[in-house]
């Protein structure tokens, strides 16, 4: 079971990264739980400087950028 | 660099499509046709370039480093350097500015990197090289610098600490002292390129439409308002001129790919530089949906302090432009 966690105030990049991470899923048909934080008191916990922030599994993979559907696939396979 | 583009473009117009020279539609379409492509070519170089450079100082790097080096006021500078070199979505203000602050980095260079990184950017830039050439381009990149320094100093002076939110000064009480390591993975260029490319077309894509809207704008009024049109009403001797242009730019929501376009044309047609150039670091630099993000860690006392200082410092620039350009 692979815990994804998509960081952002709810701009369009952190939106584009949540719906790839949907995409990936539904692509690969992993099992999957996709969590969105939109609360910066809540995301601050996390230490990021740049959203948007792909984590897996609580680990921070990609920030600052929108995490396309290939890199996220890419990400869970080399995991 | 670009009169091969010109001959195109005149040829194009002209030739082909068989509009007269010195027609207004003609000459329209010329503009835009020209500038298009132009500010297309330039966009790309400069994002790739400044991918470039901002994928050997990421931002983690450069907290980092404000973050350990004492710098005896270097670090304002160097704030506001990095902020010029380091793209970032307007949404990413408050993470960042929080964990600038909790890393502790003082306030007035935290500020420095906030007021500079929208001001100076890789599209900025760009466009500004397209519009008004390499001249004017430095000297926007320098007093952007220079500005978001001096802001930065004021609003550190100020001891704004108290007036930040709750949840803020209590994040900063509980800042933990453990140096946050950060991991330097070593890439290669080859393995950066792919990324550092991606990243500029994602800037490019998301400006693409501004800049076709402004530069269209730009075209017809370039075709079709007389020369010295504006002059009548903002004039070089006008001394309310500049201030009024940032007290309109600020509410103004847009960046400077759809602002910079229209301001050469105006420039063209007789408002002065110096105004301009303060009423696009206006729009650019200052705006409404910022100031509602920032609220989330500023109080409204600090947030209006905050944005006069940076107004106060703009229209200041926009005389000095007017008396040196």
């Amino acid at each position: 079971m692979i815990q994804f966690k998509v960081l952002g105030p709810g701009c369009t990049k952190c939106k584009t990264t949540y719906s790839n991470v949907l995409e990936a899923i539904k692509q690969t048909g992993i099992e999957a739980t996709v969590e969105k934080i939109e609360d910066i008191e809540e995301m601050m916990k996390y230490n990021v400087l740049t959203t948007p922030v792909l984590m897996i599994n609580d680990e921070i993979k990609i920030k600052g950028r929108v995490a396309t559907v290939t890199d996220i696939i890419e990400l869970f396979k080399n995991r | 660099m670009f009169d091969w583009l010109q001959h195109i473009a005149d040829w194009l117009i002209y030739n082909l499509i068989g509009l007269k020279t010195g027609s207004k539609l003609g000459d329209a379409l010329n503009f835009f046709f020209y500038d298009t492509i132009k500010i297309f070519i330039l966009l790309g170089l400069v994002t790739i370039l400044m991918g470039i450079i901002n994928s050997y100082f990421p931002i983690d790097k450069v907290r980092d480093f404000l973050t350990r080096k004492k710098l005896y006021g270097l670090d304002y500078f160097l704030a506001s350097f990095f902020g010029t070199i380091t793209p970032f979505c307007s949404c990413s203000s408050v993470p960042l500015f929080i964990g600038f602050v909790k890393g502790g980095i003082p306030l007035g260079v935290t500020l420095a990197f906030l007021i500079s990184s929208p001001l100076v950017d890789a599209v900025s830039v760009a466009i500004f090289l397209g519009m008004f050439g390499l001249k004017t381009t430095i000297i926007y990149v320098v007093s952007g610098i220079v500005l978001s320094m001096i802001a930065g100093y004021i609003l550190g002076k100020l001891r704004l600490e108290q007036l930040l939110t709750p949840w803020v000064q209590e994040l900063l009480k509980n800042q933990s002292k453990e140096a946050e390591v950060y991991e330097n993975k070593k890439t290669s260029f080859r393995e950066k390129l792919p990324i550092i490319l991606q990243d500029a077309a994602a800037i490019i894509k998301g400006v693409y439409l501004y800049v076709l809207g402004g530069i269209a704008i730009g075209a017809l009024m370039h075709g079709y308002v007389p020369t010295g049109f504006f002059e009548v009403y903002i004039s070089k001797d006008n001394p309310f001129a500049v201030p009024i242009a940032v007290l309109l730019g600020i509410p103004m929501y847009s960046n400077a790919a759809g602002v910079l376009p229209i301001m050469q044309v105006l420039v063209q047609k007789g408002i002065p530089l110096g105004t301009a150039i303060a009423f696009s670091m206006a729009v650019v630099g200052l705006s409404v949906p910022e100031g509602l993000l920032l609220k989330k860690v500023m109080s409204a006392k600090m947030l209006v302090i905050f944005f006069s200082v940076v107004a106060t410092c703009i229209i200041i620039s926009g005389y000095l432009f007017n008396m040196i350009l």
